[in-house]
């Protein structure tokens, strides 16, 4: 494997995992919002969570790129005040991920909170714990198989991610070429194909890890539950 | 002591119930959607009352005047729910051990050995809840509960989701329970069988309305409330004390407050005390001293009350030393020129009695 190719799996792998780790809190309280409490406006926020599964990614980079570039007016704010820049660089990757993933992580969530028995947690209160901690011990174990499943399916969108990516944040190599953005450039260039050969090899391989490992961790998540119990 | 008075509407269902509960048993008693379920999510906090309030002793729970509506956790009362609702992620040990931890162990409180013990739930600490029987299942719940360390104790048809094996099992549990620990314990239910075996007092709910309350001798006395006590089973409920037994007729004696008694033969020790219910429909009067009868129980009494019944029935309370509920035909009654103050003996066919597993219990 070259210089080149053991970059541009890292920085997809970096931004796939940031993509998750920012996603993850936003989406457990919004697909418990979802799942657990009627309030006004539910149907809009629904609509727009789910608004990037169904938009072509490429509108969605566009909209990013009109809101959150440096003349966008939610991009020009958080340059002048805290001179954070997400264009042309690897955060502005992670942005555009993580947009895209967010309904898939919400989704899985929202359907675990779902299938938990609330009469339980009604149970938990009864035997005198505060609504915190029953979420903490009863709703949070019950669901994270559901947590990780949900991460599972945005990592490996986050590593596929195409369109809107290089929409909001160009093809450049290094800062914001990930795998797909990659193996697109080398099929537009004679003699690039061995590598990108390569490059689509290593991405199933990528996927085919994250998978392994989440069964891994689903596993080990329900023994570690029933040892501490 | 807890008192209670509650308004609510669900609809066009209304629920208005004023009650009192002292120390020991009080069956929350009637019918399916008396309203029974939904006063005892009331006293617990789950479901919150439009009028009234919730008092234990000098702690208010809730008061609508006032606003005061304390929260679930903060309530301490425990709950036996219908289902057990265990937490399928911990084991028994685990689901045990869940409510006691932010609560201090007074004296008084119960320790998780005695809990153990008394449930007999010992060999199943390191299960998950999903590998026990319903009947363990539900043991484990009573344990969790109690190790809440709570001031009351709420039973929601503890044992509808159990088979009569299961029940025979764990109905002599709460009775131990109940001694043992002097809980105080709201049980609903609408099994007449279970009520008698365990409540000390009844509260008789129906559409939502309290129809009679007291000690469950005086509720099943009352003639008004026959209809709501069992009907056509209703009957009284008596303590009585073996006295004897006779292996050779296979009949032992029990000592009541009436005078002795015979009934079909039982295993249970000398001294030991019984509750034993006598159907209405099962006693007999006489207006003359009866000679040359089979039947063997034989008290003499006077009539204290009665009431028209259905079908050309008159129910009657006699006091024979006891209170004791009959039921004969109008015929009958006027034909004997019977009415209050009437002197008869009644008469009560051995054969009658603990016929059915529920009328009589050893307490």
């Amino acid at each position: 494997m070259s210089e080149a190719e053991i970059g541009i799996v890292l920085l997809s792998l970096k931004v796939a995992i940031w993509c998750v780790i920012v996603s993850l809190p936003p989406a457990l309280l919004i697909g418990w919002l979802l799942a657990r409490r009627e309030f006004y406006g539910k149907t809009l926020v629904n609509v727009l969570v789910h608004l990037p599964l169904v938009m072509p990614p490429v509108v969605v980079g566009y909209i990013l790129l009109v809101t959150l570039g440096k003349r966008g007016f939610i991009g020009s704010w958080l340059f002048d005040t805290f001179g954070i820049s997400l264009i042309f660089n690897w955060k502005g990757v992670v942005v555009a991920t993580a947009v895209m993933a967010f309904p898939l992580i919400v989704r899985a969530i929202r359907q675990a909170i779902e299938a938990v028995d609330q009469n339980l947690e009604t149970a938990a209160l009864t035997l005198g714990r505060s609504p915190a901690l029953v979420f903490l011990t009863i709703t949070l174990p019950l669901i994270l198989p559901g947590i990780l499943a949900g991460a599972t399916l945005g990592f490996a969108r986050a590593l596929g991610e195409f369109g809107a990516t290089i929409t909001f944040v160009s093809n450049i190599p290094g800062e914001t070429q990930t795998l797909p953005l990659a193996i697109y450039s080398l099929l537009q260039v004679p003699n690039g194909e061995e590598m990108a050969l390569r490059l689509v090899i290593l991405s199933a391989l990528l996927a085919f890890l994250a998978i392994a490992l989440s069964e891994w961790l689903a596993r080990r998540s329900i023994k570690g539950l029933e040892s501490r119990a | 002591m807890l008192d209670v008075s509650v308004k609510k509407t669900f609809g066009d269902f209304h629920i208005d119930a004023s009650f009192s509960v002292g120390p020991g048993l009080t069956a929350l008693f009637g019918p399916s959607g008396a309203g029974k379920t939904a006063i005892a999510k009331m006293l617990g906090g789950l479901e919150t009352p439009d009028e009234g309030h919730i008092q234990i002793g000098d702690r208010t729970l809730f008061n609508r005047q006032k606003a005061i509506n304390v929260p679930v956790q903060e309530r301490n009362i425990g709950f036996v729910f219908q289902e057990h609702r265990l937490f399928p992620h911990y084991s028994v040990r685990g689901n045990l051990n869940y409510g006691q931890r932010n609560r201090q162990a007074g004296s008084g409180s119960v320790t998780f050995k005695d809990v153990v013990d008394l449930l007999g739930i010992g060999d199943l600490l390191a299960r998950r809840p999903g590998s026990l029987s319903l009947g363990e299942q539900q043991r484990v719940a009573i344990g969790r509960a109690l190790l809440s360390n709570p001031d009351f104790l709420v039973m929601d048809e503890p044992l509808s989701s159990l088979d009569s094996a299961r029940k025979k099992d764990i109905i002599p549990l709460i009775s131990r329970m109940k001694s043992e620990f002097g809980l105080t314990i709201i049980y609903i239910s609408h099994s007449l069988g279970e009520i008698t075996r365990l409540a000390d007092s009844l509260v008789l709910l129906d559409k939502g309305q309290v129809k009679g309350a007291g000690p469950i001798e005086n509720i099943v006395n009352n003639l008004e409330l026959i209809p709501y006590t069992g009907g056509f089973d209703a009957g009284s409920v008596l303590e009585a004390t073996v006295v004897s037994h006779d292996p050779s007729f296979n009949m032992s004696e029990i000592e009541t407050e009436g005078g002795p008694m015979f009934i079909p033969g039982r295993d249970h020790p000398v001294g030991s005390k019984f509750r034993v219910r006598i159907r209405a429909r099962d006693v007999a009067l006489s207006a003359a001293e009866p000679k040359d009868l089979s039947i063997l129980n034989r008290f003499k009494g006077q009539i204290i009350d009665h009431r028209s019944g259905q079908a050309g029935m008159e129910e009657l309370l006699l006091d024979v030393g006891f209170r004791l509920t009959a039921r004969i035909t109008r015929k009958s009654f006027e034909q004997m020129k019977l009415g209050h103050g009437s002197e008869v003996w009644a008469l009560i066919k051995s054969v009658t009695i603990g016929s059915s597993e529920l009328d009589i219990h050893l307490i």
